[in-house]
């Protein structure tokens, strides 16, 4: 039996961990934008290693050929992390807003009493 | 005497702006003009300021509903009585405001919306733009109980529980329709009256050809999401 994606799908996996990793130990991934990373790789390995739960998700859902199921797996993972970032994205166009409104506001108060001060 | 709080929103608009605080500052009722910069390229700021308005600057373009909740924003914390929205682009009539805030100022209702559409009008338009409104009347009407013919009018007066609760809660791009459901749901009342307007003297409308599909798309979600959205008011 041809193992080759199996192998594959683990070399993937434990590159994309080690990847995550260090982008965490560089600072340029906050932990708490990593967590969902790591539970997509985890389970993305998990199935990869445990050739049979695999099997049985395929028989499950009515997949024949049983790498598709991961497949299919990495697939939704991936989903969920775009929307994820959808979610981040909006949070901080919100706060964006909120923040340049503030500074707007505070610099057309700073220049007001500036102008009043100049007066007296 | 209370304290009016004009709200002009204004993005590359130096050719129109000085007609707009000329216009203003000849109403018979007394306001304080604020011209709300969203970000032009232009010198939108540097002409209202040499014509005495008071000017925000927003650092970066927010959008026409993030630059008039800096306006609400302004009004709530300068103790404005209330707020008219008023397009910098020359199309709304300084002389109309009397009649817009009559009702406010009486306290017949919290939001007064000047109409294009209640009485008839030689109101000129593409097909494509007339069947937008009517479409937005039709759902509006259904949604909130009211008809309201003119969901798409950004000439508009607020009362002090109005300013306070849109400083707040203000709908990002396109706001005009979506607000007309957030005000609703939150109890507000909403009263229209008919009004005069201009056609636009430079420039372009924020809305061609090619966003109008995506704005229809755009605000017609949203007006239906808001139907399901909680109430936020809480005052």
């Amino acid at each position: 039996m041809n193992h080759r994606i199996d192998i594959l799908a683990i070399l993937g996996s434990l590159f994309l961990c080690f990847l995550i990793l260090e982008l965490i130990r560089k600072k340029r991934l906050m932990e708490r934008y990593a967590l969902l990373w790591f539970a997509s790789v985890l389970i993305i390995t998990l199935f990869a290693v445990w050739r049979s739960l695999l099997d049985k998700l395929a028989a499950v859902l009515g997949i024949y050929y049983a790498p598709s199921a991961l497949f299919l797996l990495a697939l939704f993972c991936g989903l969920v992390l775009v929307l994820h970032f959808t979610l981040v994205i909006s949070k901080l166009t919100e706060q964006n807003k909120t923040l340049t409104q503030s500074v707007a506001l505070l610099k057309n108060k700073v220049d007001s009493i500036a102008e009043h001060v100049q007066c007296e | 005497m209370q304290k009016i709080l004009m709200i002009v929103p204004a993005y590359n608009e130096e050719k129109n702006i000085r007609h707009v605080i000329a216009d203003l500052r000849s109403c018979n009722v007394k306001v304080d003009p604020l011209i709300i910069d969203d970000g032009s390229m232009d010198n939108t700021a540097k002409v209202a300021r040499s014509e005495g308005a008071d000017v925000i600057v927003l650092p970066c373009n927010l959008g026409i509903g993030g630059a008039v909740q800096t306006g609400f924003k302004y009004a709530f914390e300068n103790d404005y009585d209330i707020a008219i929205q008023f397009d910098g682009d020359g199309q709304h009539m300084a002389c109309e405001i009397e009649t817009l805030i009559k009702n406010v100022v009486e306290d017949k209702c919290d939001v007064a919306i000047g109409s294009r559409f209640l009485t008839a009008t030689d109101f000129k338009s593409t097909f494509a733009r007339k069947l937008g409104i009517k479409i937005f009347t039709i759902i509006n009407s259904i949604i909130i109980g009211q008809r309201i013919t003119d969901n798409t009018s950004g000439f508009r007066a607020y009362n002090r529980p109005a300013i306070k609760f849109l400083s707040r809660n203000y709908p990002d791009d396109y706001p005009e329709p979506e607000a007309i459901i957030l005000l609703s749901k939150n109890k507000f009342r909403i009263m229209e009256v008919p009004v005069k307007m201009q056609q636009r003297q430079h420039g372009d409308s924020s809305i061609n050809t090619l966003r109008a599909i995506y704005y229809m798309i755009k605000v017609v979600l949203a007006i239906l999401i808001g139907v399901f959205r909680n109430v936020e008011r809480k005052d």
